[in-house]
């Protein structure tokens, strides 16, 4: 046995996923490798290096890999699996679109977005927006699969794999990258933040949205919206939270002004607590919360922040 | 073939993303029968588009197919009402894994050569948003899932994607595989006059045997079980009260720092 995992990093800074998985992986046993590919991507492979318990960091370092296409990255990858039993990628927009591909390419089936982990070939993964949980096992040779990163604890630093470089050929993309716009990104990671403070179209505005900013700087949270609030326009996409947003498994999570839509829920199941503000008592959010507080988010944030900050 | 494009959209049955399911008791499937089921909302984002992009006129011919049992003809018939010229059903009575699927739209492409292929980005069962990206392989297409906003300049496309760090623009050429993203457009209701004409459009009806494809399953489904439920909470009346619980969890995290 011996897994590959596919590492996960935006704009030079490696996300605390690619650990997960090695955390994940590491319940399946066997040689841990983990491969990024990218352009000028160095420095990034060798901290990889120092993740306890990976056996050496392959290393695709070229431009054509900028932006990670998905097209680019299946042809290196059709080569570079063939040794592994296992190929992982977390369930984000750069694993979703190439384990598919690739594992389509290669007529294997693959398994998306593993949230428990029972053997080598049996996994546990959500469907109807989180509301079943399906077992299933899997005959394939080779299991390609997207993980839930935050349903994985990550494994401690301290190591100091090699790094191979991968032999990188001719390769040309369908698709040309124009531009994008990033996050900042001294922003806390909502993915993996311990508190994340979310809102929804109850804020009514972007200018009171940026209450929640303000929260979360006192708790140095990251903020999630629903995405009622990311189509009215007070929050980008990337901060929605539900089956089609990020899934998300803070120590703490506060919903304010969210209804609690099985779509949004499904998003926040991994929560250890919930607290909930609502002018509605039997908003459904309020029914999962551990805690749960009936008012006006307009009095009441603007009060929270100050008792909070002192 | 006109001189502008021909879209194929790839529409799914499901559970109407409302209906609350419940788990058969033998664990291994979910209630189908008697629930209401509806085209997946996704795919409808996607069709929306591709009748946006005919009434522009930058398309002659907008085809929706769909994989299903033969009562998957109501949601091809939906589609033809919001403006889809013909419909496919490729029927089914078995549930189909997702790469069968994708290799019985690769079938559907080469018989019938659309330029754009378009496509939920997931589906609200089975969540598993990895049709569009197989069949992009599987016909060596270029693909951008997640697209929130479409730009058509002869066979080019200008794409926007909702990825994980913000927005990304692509450009790509024709033909290729798109997912919608609910961000897309807003899809239009259809009326009961729009089904009425929607009935006199043609539907054709494969069946799987047609094609030479292998549609046994490479995945097992041991069980279908309930995730965890939440045990209710207290209800607190005062500010107060909120700091001191947000501060238990806030002063924990401190310390481990
Ligand atoms: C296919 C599909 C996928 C979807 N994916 C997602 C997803 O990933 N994530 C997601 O979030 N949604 C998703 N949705 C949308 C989801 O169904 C809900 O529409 C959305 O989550 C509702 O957002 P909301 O809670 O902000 O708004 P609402 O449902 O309108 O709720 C607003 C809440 O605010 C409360 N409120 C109002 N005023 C105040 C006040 N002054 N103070 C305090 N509380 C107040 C109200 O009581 C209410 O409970 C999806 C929908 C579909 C169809
Ligand atoms: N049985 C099917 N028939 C037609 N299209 C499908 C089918 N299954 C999946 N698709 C398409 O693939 C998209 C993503 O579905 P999935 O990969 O199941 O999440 C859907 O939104 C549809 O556009």
């Amino acid at each position: 046995m011996s897994i590959l995992i596919l590492a996960e990093y935006n704009e030079n800074i490696l996300s605390s996923s690619t650990s997960r998985l090695v955390g994940a992986a590491k319940k399946i046993g066997g040689e841990i490798d983990v491969l990024i590919v990218g352009d000028d991507v160095k420095n990034l492979a060798q901290q990889l290096a120092k993740i306890a318990g990976v056996n050496k960091v392959l290393l695709a370092n070229d431009r054509v890999f900028k932006h990670q296409k998905a097209d680019v990255l299946c042809k290196i990858l059709k080569d570079i699996i063939i040794p592994y039993s296992h190929f992982f990628a977390s369930s984000n927009s750069v694993g979703k679109a190439v384990i598919p591909r690739l594992a389509a390419e290669l007529d294997f089936m693959p398994i998306s977005d593993v949230m428990f982990i029972h053997s080598k070939n049996k996994f546990d993964r959500p469907i109807y927006a989180g509301n079943a949980i399906e077992t299933i096992s899997t005959k394939e040779k080779k299991i390609l699969a997207t993980i839930r990163s935050s349903a994985f604890v990550p494994v401690e630093q301290g190591n100091d794999a090699k790094i191979e470089n991968v032999k990188i050929g001719e390769i040309k993309s369908k698709v040309e990258f124009i531009k994008s716009t990033n996050v900042n990104s001294d922003k806390v990671d909502l993915s993996t933040a311990a508190i994340v403070v979310a809102g929804g179209q109850a804020f009514e505005s972007k200018e009171n949205f940026q209450m929640l900013y303000e929260l979360a700087d006192v708790l140095n949270a990251g903020v999630g919206a629903t995405r009622a609030a990311v189509d009215l326009g007070f929050a980008p996409n990337e901060m929605q939270i539900g089956v089609s947003g990020k899934i998300i498994a803070p120590e703490l999570y506060i919903a304010i002004g969210i209804s609690g839509a099985l779509q949004h829920l499904a998003g926040i199941s991994g929560a250890k607590k919930i607290i909930a503000i609502n002018s509605d008592a039997d908003a459904p959010m309020m029914k999962q919360a551990d805690v749960a507080l009936v008012g006006d988010l307009k009095t009441i944030l603007p009060e929270l922040i100050k008792k909070l900050a002192q | 073939m006109g001189q502008n494009m021909k879209i194929l959209v790839a529409v799914k049955r499901v559970v109407d993303h409302n209906v609350k399911i419940r788990i058969k008791s033998d664990s291994q499937s979910v209630d189908k029968d008697n629930v209401r089921m509806s085209m997946n909302p996704f795919c409808k984002h996607a069709l929306e588009e591709a009748v946006q992009i005919k009434e522009s006129g930058k398309a002659d011919e907008v085809v929706a197919v769909c994989v299903g049992s033969k009562k998957a003809s109501d949601v091809l018939l939906t589609a033809l009402a919001m403006g889809a010229d013909r419909a496919i059903l490729v029927q089914s009575d078995a549930e189909l894994e997702t790469l069968v699927i994708a290799k019985l739209l690769q079938k559907i492409v080469e018989q019938e050569k659309p330029d754009l292929v378009l496509m939920g980005k997931q589906s609200v069962d089975i969540d598993a948003s990895q049709t569009p990206q197989m069949l992009a392989g599987l016909l060596d297409w270029g693909q951008a899932t997640f697209v929130c906003k479409i730009g058509i300049d002869g066979k080019k496309l200008t794409v926007t994607r909702e990825v994980d760090y913000g927005l990304q623009e692509l450009s790509l050429n024709l033909p290729a595989v798109i997912s919608a993203d609910l961000g897309l457009n807003k899809p239009r209701n259809v009326a009961l006059p729009m089904v009425m004409r929607a009935k006199k459009k043609p539907l054709n009806i494969f069946q799987v045997a047609d094609f030479e494809v292998d549609i046994s399953s490479r995945l097992k489904i041991e069980k279908i079980s309930e995730p965890p439920t939440r045990s209710g909470g207290k209800n607190i009346t005062s500010i107060d009260e909120l700091v001191d619980e947000i501060k238990i969890i806030s002063d924990k995290l401190e310390m481990v720092k």
